[in-house]
C-alpha cells in the first residue's frame, strides 16, 4: 500500500497553478469539519504514504504525509515508543500529514510538548510544485530557517507535507490516574502548583466536578508521586498500561447523561472528544489561556460548570454554546491573554480562528505568497484570503 | 566556556577566507556616518552612539574572532521606542543593521558590516516580570541566560536551555541562534522553552509573536523567528517558560576501551527507554586534556568516557541508575563510577565543561565545529575524522553531546605556523561535509553566521535556498537585516560549487567518503 505519489501531486499542482484553480488537500478526510469549510478541487494525498525510516535508538521516525496515524502509532508501540504529544485522530483514517498540518496535540501537551515541538524536518511541495527539504532527522539543527515548524499548524496553506520527521519518545513504564472530587477553581490552583514541582504529571483534566491527574514514569517514581499528590483528597486510583487506545471512530460521544469512562478510556475519550461533555450539538469553542487563569468568565451572566471542560492543567478550556458569533467568547479570551477557536459547529463561513492584528495579517499574506504565490493551497482554510 | 577561547587567533591577523561578505562599500563612508549621526542625535544621547574607530574596536567581532570588521557605527539604545526609530532611519536610508547581544556567538552572526549600523542590545538587561503561577518570565533581550535561572531559583524554577556560554550569553542571542546546551535531549532547545517574542521589524514596526497561552492563532512565527540569526527582525522582549528544578540528579561516569562500545552504549540507553538529562562523550585526547587542566580524575587511558546524568524524582532516578549501570556493563565499560554527592557530581562535569579552555592549553589555537549526525553514524564519522587528522597532521579533539548527536570537534592548530589556519579551516569544512553525508547537519546549535555560509550550499539545494530568500523578503524586502549571514546567495553557492568541481582546493581528496 505504501507509495510515492509525489510525481502525480506535482502534475496536479502545476496544472492548478496554470489554471489558477485552487486545490483542497485531503488526507484521510477526518478533519473536514475543522477550520473554515474547504474550497477548491480535492487533491487526495492519502496514496502518498508509508513509513520511510524508523530508528528507535535515534528516537526519530520519518513517514510520508499520507501515512495513517494509526500505522505510525502501532509501529512505535511495537518498539515501546510513542508520539508524546498524544495527537487526536478524529477518525480511523487520520493521516500523519493532516495531524501535523492541523497542529493538534492531546492531553499530554503541557507536560511533554506540542506537535511542533516534535517536528524535526519535512519534505514539502510548495505552490510552484517544487519539492524541498527542511530540517532533518537529527535532534539539533539550526541550519536555515525553521520552515518545518512553520508548516506545522499552517493547515496546508503553505504547501503539501510530503514527508515528516518526528522525534519520538519511549513509552512510560507505569501510568496511573488519580481522581479527586474538586471544584474547578481549586483544581486549576492545584494543577498549577503541582506543575511548579518536578512531578511526573502527563495530563490534568477537570470535568463535572472531578479532577483527573495522570502520572507516568518509572514504577517507583509514579508510586512516590501518587502518594504525595494523593494526600487526603484522593478518590480513585487506577493503574493502566496504555493511554493511546483507539476508540471506535464511528461511535458518537456517550450521551450527555452518561457516566464518564475511567483510566485509559478517559484519556482516550478526552483526546478524541468522545466524553459525554462533547455530546451536545451546540457550537464547541476551544479557548487557549495562560494555565493559571482562574475561572474563565465570559461576562454574559451565569454559566453552569457543566458547560466548561478544563484540560491542560488549566491551559485549555472547552466551552459549549455562547452567542452566535462568539464575540463574547473571543473578547473574554483576549482579556485573559489567550485566544478562542470555533472548533465544532457554528458558522463555518465566519471567523474560525481569532482574527489577526493587521500587521501580523500582512505578514501572513506575504509568507503565504512566498510559498504559494498563486494561492492554490487550501485557500481560506485558516483565514480569508490565506 | 570562555567565549574568547572558542576560536583564537593572533590579534589583528585576519582569517584566510578574508571577508566572506566581500565587496568594499561603494559610497563615502564618512559622509554616510555623519548623516546617520545627525539623524540619530535627534533622539539619542551621545552616550548611546559610538563612532570613533578606537571605541568601535570592542565590537569588531563576536565569539568567532577569526573574522573582524569595524561597523559604520554602533548604536546602544535604552528603549524600544529608540530601537524602532533606529530601524526606521536605517530602513529609509537603506543602511544594513546587524543586531548584537552579548557577542558570545561562535559563528560570526554578530560580525558588523563596514557599511552598516551595529545595533547593540546590551542595555536591555532587565527582568521585567516573573509570573509565578504560570511559570514564565518576561525578560529583555540583553539579560544573561544564567541570570534568569538565578533570579527564579528561590521559586524552585529554572530556565532549561544551558549553552556552555550561559554565564555570559544573552537571551536575545539565544533566540537568534536557537541555542541548545547540555540538556537538550530531555528539555529542548530555545524554541521549546519560549512562549512569546516582541519583535521590531526593519520598517520599525512592533509585532508580537506567540503569546502567554500555550499556542497562538496563525502561523508559528515564534518558531520561525527562533534561530533566524537576526535576519527577520530584532527581538526586544522574550517571555520564557520556567521549569521546576529536578528533585534529584545523579551522574554516572563510564569508561570504554573503544569508541564503538561507547557509541553502542548510547544507543542502548535510549533503546531501554531512558532519556538522560545529559549524555556526553569525550574521546581520549579530550579526556587527557581536560584531566590535565582541571584534575577531574577521569580514567586517562580510556578511549572514550561517557557522562550520563539522570534526573527527576528520586525513586525514578534510582530505578534508572540501576538500568543504566546494567547497560554500561553489558556494553563492556572498563570502569563505572557513580557520583556519591553533589561535589563529586560537579567534579565529573568540571572536566567536560572545561573542554574548550583545556584545548586552549594544549594548543595555541583551535577551531570549534558544530555538526550533528544520527548517533548510529558516530563510529564512521569519528574514523573519518581520525583519517583527516592523520592526513593533515592536525590533532582533532572530540567532545560530543552524545544523546542528541551533536559533535563539537576541536581542530588544534598554530596560527603562527604558515598555512596552518588555512589547513584547519579546510579540515573543518570537510568535517561539516562529512556530517551532511552522514545524514546530519552543519550546525546543531552554533548557527551558520558567516562561518558556515559556504557549507549551507552543501546542505541545501538551490530551490531550497531560493525559498529561504523568498521567506526573508516577506519580512525584509530590501535585505537590510544582517545581510550576508546564515543564508548564502545563489551566486555565492555557484562560486563555491565551482571551487569544488575544480578539485585540489579541498585537501585530502583521497580520504574515504561516505
Amino acid at each position: 500500500m505504501d507509495g510515492d505519489s509525489s510525481e502525480y501531486l506535482k502534475e496536479r499542482v502545476l496544472a492548478a497553478v496554470s489554471q489558477g484553480a485552487p486545490l483542497s488537500i485531503i488526507g484521510g478526510g477526518t478533519k473536514h469539519w475543522l477550520g473554515s469549510t474547504p474550497s477548491g478541487e480535492a487533491l487526495p494525498v492519502g496514496d502518498h504514504r508509508g513509513i520511510v525510516s524508523y530508528e528507535p535508538t535515534e528516537l526519530v521516525l520519518t513517514a510520508r504525509g499520507g501515512t495513517p496515524l494509526a500505522e505510525v502509532r502501532s509501529a512505535l508501540a511495537e518498539r515501546s515508543q510513542m508520539l508524546a504529544f498524544e495527537p487526536p485522530a478524529f477518525g480511523a483514517d487520520a493521516t500523519l500529514g493532516g495531524t501535523v498540518a492541523a497542529g493538534l496535540s492531546g492531553p499530554a501537551r503541557p507536560y511533554t510538548g506540542a506537535v511542533r515541538d516534535f517536528v524535526l524536518g519535512t519534505k514539502v511541495m510548495n505552490g510552484r510544485g517544487e519539492i524541498l527539504r527542511f530540517g532533518g532527522e537529527v535532534m539539533k539543527n539550526v541550519a536555515g530557517y525553521d520552515v518545518s515548524r512553520l508548516m506545522t499548524g499552517a493547515w496546508g496553506t503553505l504547501g503539501i507535507l510530503l514527508e515528516i520527521s518526528l522525534k519520538v519518545l519511549p513509552r512510560p513504564k507505569a501510568i496511573r490516574t488519580l481522581s479527586f472530587e474538586m471544584e474547578a477553581v481549586k483544581a486549576i490552583e492545584r494543577c498549577n502548583a503541582w506543575a511548579a514541582k518536578p512531578f511526573p504529571i502527563s495530563g490534568a483534566c477537570h470535568s463535572r466536578g472531578r479532577l483527573r491527574v495522570r502520572l507516568w514514569g518509572s514504577v517507583r517514581g509514579v508510586e512516590s508521586a501518587a502518594k504525595i499528590l494523593g494526600g487526603d483528597d484522593i478518590g480513585d486510583v487506577i493503574d493502566h498500561e496504555g493511554f493511546e487506545i483507539d476508540l471506535d471512530p464511528a461511535s458518537d460521544p456517550a450521551c450527555e447523561s452518561a457516566v464518564e469512562p475511567e483510566g485509559e478510556h478517559f484519556w482516550a475519550a478526552l483526546r478524541e472528544q468522545k466524553l459525554p461533555f462533547f455530546a451536545a450539538s451546540d457550537p464547541l469553542w476551544r479557548v487557549s489561556l495562560p494555565p493559571g487563569t482562574s475561572l474563565f468568565d465570559i461576562g454574559n451572566g451565569d454559566r453552569s460548570q457543566g458547560e466548561c471542560l478544563i484540560d491542560w492543567g488549566g491551559g485549555l478550556r472547552w466551552i459549549r454554546g455562547g452567542a452566535d458569533d462568539g464575540k463574547d467568547i473571543r473578547l473574554a479570551a483576549k482579556r485573559c491573554k489567550g485566544h478562542a477557536t470555533l472548533f465544532r459547529g457554528g458558522d463555518r463561513s465566519g471567523d474560525i480562528f481569532d482574527p489577526l492584528p493587521s500587521d501580523l495579517r500582512l505578514l501572513h499574506e506575504r509568507i503565504k505568497a512566498a510559498f504559494d504565490p498563486g494561492a492554490i493551497f487550501n485557500r481560506g482554510r485558516m483565514y480569508p484570503g490565506i | 566556556m570562555n567565549p574568547s577561547h572558542s576560536t583564537t587567533l593572533s590579534p589583528g591577523k585576519s582569517a584566510s577566507g578574508a571577508s566572506p561578505l566581500g565587496t568594499p562599500p561603494d559610497f563615502d563612508r564618512k559622509e554616510r556616518r555623519l548623516a546617520l549621526l545627525h539623524a540619530f542625535r535627534r533622539f539619542l544621547p551621545e552616550s548611546c552612539l559610538i563612532h570613533e574607530p578606537e571605541a568601535l574596536k570592542v565590537y569588531e567581532c563576536d565569539g568567532l574572532t577569526a573574522y573582524r570588521r569595524l561597523p559604520l557605527m554602533a548604536v546602544l539604545p535604552d528603549t524600544v521606542e529608540q530601537v524602532k526609530e533606529v530601524m526606521r532611519i536605517c530602513s529609509k536610508a537603506s543602511v544594513p543593521v546587524v543586531a548584537r547581544g552579548a557577542g558570545t556567538g561562535l559563528s560570526g552572526g554578530a560580525l558588523p558590516l563596514e557599511d552598516g549600523v551595529l545595533l547593540v542590545l546590551a542595555r536591555f538587561n532587565r527582568i521585567l516580570e516573573v509570573d509565578r503561577i504560570n511559570r514564565t518570565a518576561l525578560v529583555q533581550p540583553g539579560v544573561r541566560n544564567l541570570a534568569i535561572s538565578e533570579h527564579v531559583a528561590p521559586l524552585g524554577l529554572y530556565y532549561a536551555p544551558d549553552p556552555s556560554s550561559q554565564i555570559a550569553c544573552s537571551i536575545g542571542g539565544n533566540v537568534a541562534e536557537n541555542a541548545g546546551g547540555l540538556h537538550c535531549l530531555k528539555y529542548g532547545l530555545t524554541v521549546h522553552n519560549i512562549l512569546e517574542l516582541k519583535v521590531i521589524t526593519i520598517a520599525g514596526d512592533e509585532i508580537t509573536v506567540g503569546g502567554e497561552a500555550l499556542d497562538s492563532p496563525g502561523y508559528d512565527l515564534l518558531a520561525l523567528m527562533t534561530g533566524s540569526e537576526g535576519l527577520l527582525g530584532v527581538v526586544v522582549e522574550v517571555r520564557v517558560r520556567l521549569l521546576p528544578k529536578p528533585a534529584c540528579a545523579k551522574v554516572l561516569l563510564a569508561a570504554f576501551d573503544d569508541i564503538q562500545s561507547a557509541g553502542q552504549a548510547v544507543g542502548e540507553i535510549i533503546a531501554a527507554g531512558i532519556i538522560p538529562g545529559g549524555l556526553e562523550m569525550m574521546d581520549n585526547l579530550a579526556i587527557r586534556a581536560t584531566d590535565d587542566f582541571c584534575k577531574a580524575g577521569y580514567p586517562t587511558e580510556a578511549a572514550a568516557v561517557l557522562l550520563c546524568e539522570l534526573d527527576g524524582i528520586e525513586e525514578e532516578v534510582m530505578d534508572q541508575i540501576v538500568d543504566a549501570k546494567g547497560i554500561f556493563e553489558a556494553c563492556g565499560a572498563s570502569e563505572l563510577r557513580i557520583a556519591e554527592d553533589d561535589a563529586e557530581r560537579a567534579r565529573f562535569w568540571a572536566g567536560r565543561k572545561a573542554a574548550f579552555p583545556a584545548a586552549g592549553r594544549i594548543s595555541p589555537d583551535y577551531l570549534c565545529m558544530d555538526g550533528t549526525i544520527p548517533k548510529r553514524e558516530l563510529p564512521k564519522v569519528l574514523n573519518a575524522m581520525q583519517a583527516l587528522s592523520q592526513a593533515s597532521g592536525l590533532r582533532i579533539m572530540n567532545v560530543f553531546h552524545a544523546g542528541d548527536g551533536n559533535l563539537h570537534p576541536l581542530i588544534l592548530y598554530d596560527a603562527n605556523k604558515e598555512g596552518e589556519l588555512e589547513k584547519a579551516e579546510a579540515v573543518g569544512a570537510r568535517i561539516l561535509e562529512i556530517c551532511v553525508e552522514a545524514g546530519g547537519t552543519i550546525t546543531g546549535e552554533h548557527g551558520v553566521g558567516v562561518e558556515k555560509i559556504n557549507q549551507m550550499c552543501v546542505q541545501f539545494e538551490t530551490l531550497e535556498l531560493a525559498q529561504f530568500h523568498a521567506l526573508k523578503a516577506a519580512f525584509d524586502p530590501e535585505g537590510l537585516l544582517n545581510p550576508g549571514k546564515a543564508i548564502p546567495t545563489l551566486q555565492r553557492c555557484a562560486e563555491y560549487g565551482a571551487m569544488h568541481v575544480k578539485g585540489g582546493v579541498l585537501p585530502f581528496a583521497d580520504i574515504e567518503r561516505f
